[in-house]
């Protein structure tokens, strides 16, 4: 296709998206104006019926559970398939690589930074039915702490502070430990995800029944499935300096 | 529309022409990860923080890290 013809498609074809644009945004809604009833609703009754005060932890862990149920399997769904394609056979021997030592700076700021993150990503969980934030949120954070490790130490340290054994478990008891609540729910003749744990005193991070539940099992497998990626990365990394220095 | 919004909505805007327009990987990356943390502040500012802080982790940790792992690994460590 020659170059002319190129731009004359181009410019058929940008005056047609841009009026489309111009279409669809003339029949916006004015801004600001806000028309959803569903959400005006919730916001009225999520805090009395639910005793969460944050409307959306209420939404994502009780009114629509099932959904994050879908998403939360579409997490653990990608990180296995990554797993499945990038475990090394030679995992045993990319452990036990050597990573060049970082300066002393960098290794200070590292080792402050991982304490601070990990304690953001404990408190964005705990108080995600309380204040903006939750499981999701605080699992990459949590696991960001994890990251640090191996920003300011070495793969080797980041391996012996998250081994296979315990981030492959935490992350099949995080999305087990979800379904498994949902399942509760239906063993205490609710219906399936239904919250029925008592819901306790608004604004206290012991409150909102099965919200909190699922929120720290959403939290869990959220931490667990960004550390098993980050090492399937690291781990190719790893192996193809372990196949280099052979050579 | 307040003019905090207004001032959010056009770094927004030169953040993603500043994305499209880098050329080298790695300066994308770095680009796309700045990109990310300009939606965060639209998000705040227009009172959305939990949107913020999802898009916080995953734009500015997780994506870039990503990235940067790949970018590595193709050019041979």
């Amino acid at each position: 296709m020659s170059l002319r013809t190129r731009y004359v498609l181009f410019a058929i074809s940008a005056t047609g998206l841009t009026a489309l644009l111009l279409w669809g945004l003339a029949g916006l809604p004015d801004f600001g104006r806000f028309g959803g009833s569903y959400g005006v609703t919730l916001n009225d009754v999520a805090v009395a019926q639910r005793h969460a005060t944050n409307v959306v932890a209420a939404i994502v862990w009780d009114y629509r559970a099932l959904d994050t149920m879908g998403e939360e399997l579409i997490l653990f769904a990608s990180v296995m398939a990554t797993s499945l394609l990038l475990r090394e056979a030679r995992e045993r021997e990319a452990d036990r690589s050597e990573d060049a030592v970082h300066g002393e700076t960098i290794r200070a700021v590292g080792l402050a930074l991982v304490g601070i993150l990990v304690v953001v990503g404990l408190y964005t969980v705990a108080h995600g039915i309380v204040t903006p934030g939750g499981g999701f949120q605080g699992g990459v954070v949590l696991a960001s702490g994890l990251i640090v490790v191996y920003l300011a130490g070495s793969y080797r340290t980041y391996r012996r502070v998250g081994p296979t054994a315990l981030v492959d478990f935490g992350e099949g008891v995080g999305v087990g430990g979800y379904v498994g609540i949902g399942l509760a729910g239906m063993a205490f003749g609710a219906a399936f995800l239904a919250n029925f744990l008592p819901l306790g005193t608004k604004g206290t991070l012991a409150s909102a029944g099965t919200i909190t539940a699922l929120n720290v099992a959403s939290g869990l497998a959220v931490a667990a499935a960004f550390v098993l990626l980050v090492m399937e990365f690291l781990q190719e990394l790893m192996v193809m300096r372990l196949e280099e220095a052979e050579k | 529309m307040i003019p905090l919004q207004v001032v959010t909505l056009v770094l927004v805007l030169l953040g993603a022409v500043s994305v499209v327009a880098a050329r080298d990987v790695v300066r994308l990356t770095l680009a796309n990860a700045l990109y990310g943390l300009l939606l965060v502040v639209l998000f705040l500012v227009f009172q959305s923080p939990d949107v913020a802080l999802s898009a916080l982790v995953v734009s500015v940790v997780a994506l870039p890290l990503v990235l940067v792992v790949a970018i590595a690994k193709g050019r041979g460590g």
